[in-house]
């Protein structure tokens, strides 16, 4: 099969608009649970291959990352991800958690406290997209993972082809007064992609019906 | 009584959208377009705009910082705020541009509360 790699302008842009919309509004609950203004940049949408995409990630990040990662499946599929830098993952802990939760106890509550939080902020991003494209997705657990940006945008069947195209959506955001920054991302593959395009020229007839 | 509405968004799709919802609620004002805060700025110098809808989330200056900008020469202009970033920092920051706060993606019954405050408004500065 072969499939037409090219988002023009005005899909591009509505495909961007959609991320930005998801996760703007993500940020909004991200901001509700650490009690502190959340800062976002602006989505980048990129067709790079895996590798690509860990390097985008991993030119910016000397440590190694915490990624909260949940797989998405239906009218497309693919995984998104909440990464940190190891550093930041505690303190977003702490921040979650507020000043009820000892020191001693935090270590515990890492795991739990990050697969929540990946939760409601991947969900929240995800099913605005959903929404607006007018799709159900279903959304697997999420599960926490540490490494470095290869190994977090490895395929998820652990299966070679690093250099497989993929789309790579990300966006970076940072947390006031916390010292937090950190990213959210999906990667979608190719098929998924066909998919997508599709779904989104339907998304711009909907949303331009009738303008001038 | 002409009315020149600028409509500032990065996303072309998004200035389709706004347009769009703007044109069926006030069918006879003009629409003028920039697609970032330098733009807006540069619209502003050419021609005179009586209210301004802004993306909050642009590359360069956001939305907010441009509201700011547009508010110094224009105190009494209507200034709307898109976003669908609902954090209480960011409503607060437009309260204090006196700018108002719609929620993206805009829809008719979402902007129609700006639009009529500012039909309004406009009337009554005009009269």
């Amino acid at each position: 099969m072969s499939v037409d790699l090219n988002l023009d302008d005005l899909e591009r842009d509505a495909l961007t608009e959609v991320v930005n919309i998801g996760v703007s509004r993500a940020a909004a609950s991200l901001r509700k649970m650490v009690g502190r203004q959340v800062l976002l940049s602006v989505p980048a949408v990129e067709i790079v291959t895996r590798r690509a995409a860990a390097s985008l990630i991993g030119q910016r990040e000397s440590e190694d990352l915490v990624a909260i990662h949940q797989d998405f499946q239906g009218a497309f599929s693919g995984r998104a991800l909440l990464i940190f830098p190891e550093t930041k993952s505690m303190e977003l802990v702490r921040s979650v958690l507020g000043e009820d939760v000892g020191p001693e106890d935090l270590p515990e509550l890492e795991s739990e406290a990050l697969a929540e939080t990946g939760n409601v902020i991947l969900n929240n991003c995800l099913g605005t997209m959903a929404n607006m494209l007018q799709q159900s997705l279903q959304m697997s657990l999420p599960s926490v993972m540490r490494g470095n940006g290869e190994q977090i945008f490895s395929r998820p069947d652990g299966n070679g082809e690093d250099f497989a195209l993929v789309l790579f959506l990300y966006i970076n955001f940072t947390i006031q007064d916390r010292n937090i920054r950190g990213y959210i991302a999906m990667l979608m593959d190719l098929p998924s992609l066909s998919a997508l395009k599709l779904l989104i020229a339907d998304f711009i007839e909907r949303v331009t019906a009738d303008a001038e | 009584m002409t009315v020149t509405v600028m409509l500032v968004d990065d996303s072309k799709l998004a200035r389709i959208v706004a347009g769009k919802t703007l044109a069926a609620l006030q069918p006879d004002w003009v629409r003028i377009e920039a697609s970032n805060a330098d733009e807006a700025l540069q619209v502003m110098g050419s021609q005179s705009v009586d209210i301004a809808i802004l993306d909050f989330n642009m590359p360069g200056r956001d939305g907010l910082e441009l509201a700011a900008e547009l508010r110094q020469s224009n105190p009494q202009m209507p200034i709307a705020i898109i976003t669908a970033n609902i954090q209480d920092e960011i409503i607060a920051r437009a309260r204090a541009v006196n700018a108002t706060f719609v929620s993206k993606p805009v829809t008719e019954e979402g902007l129609s509360g700006f639009i009529s405050g500012a039909a309004l408004r406009l009337k009554q500065a005009r009269s």
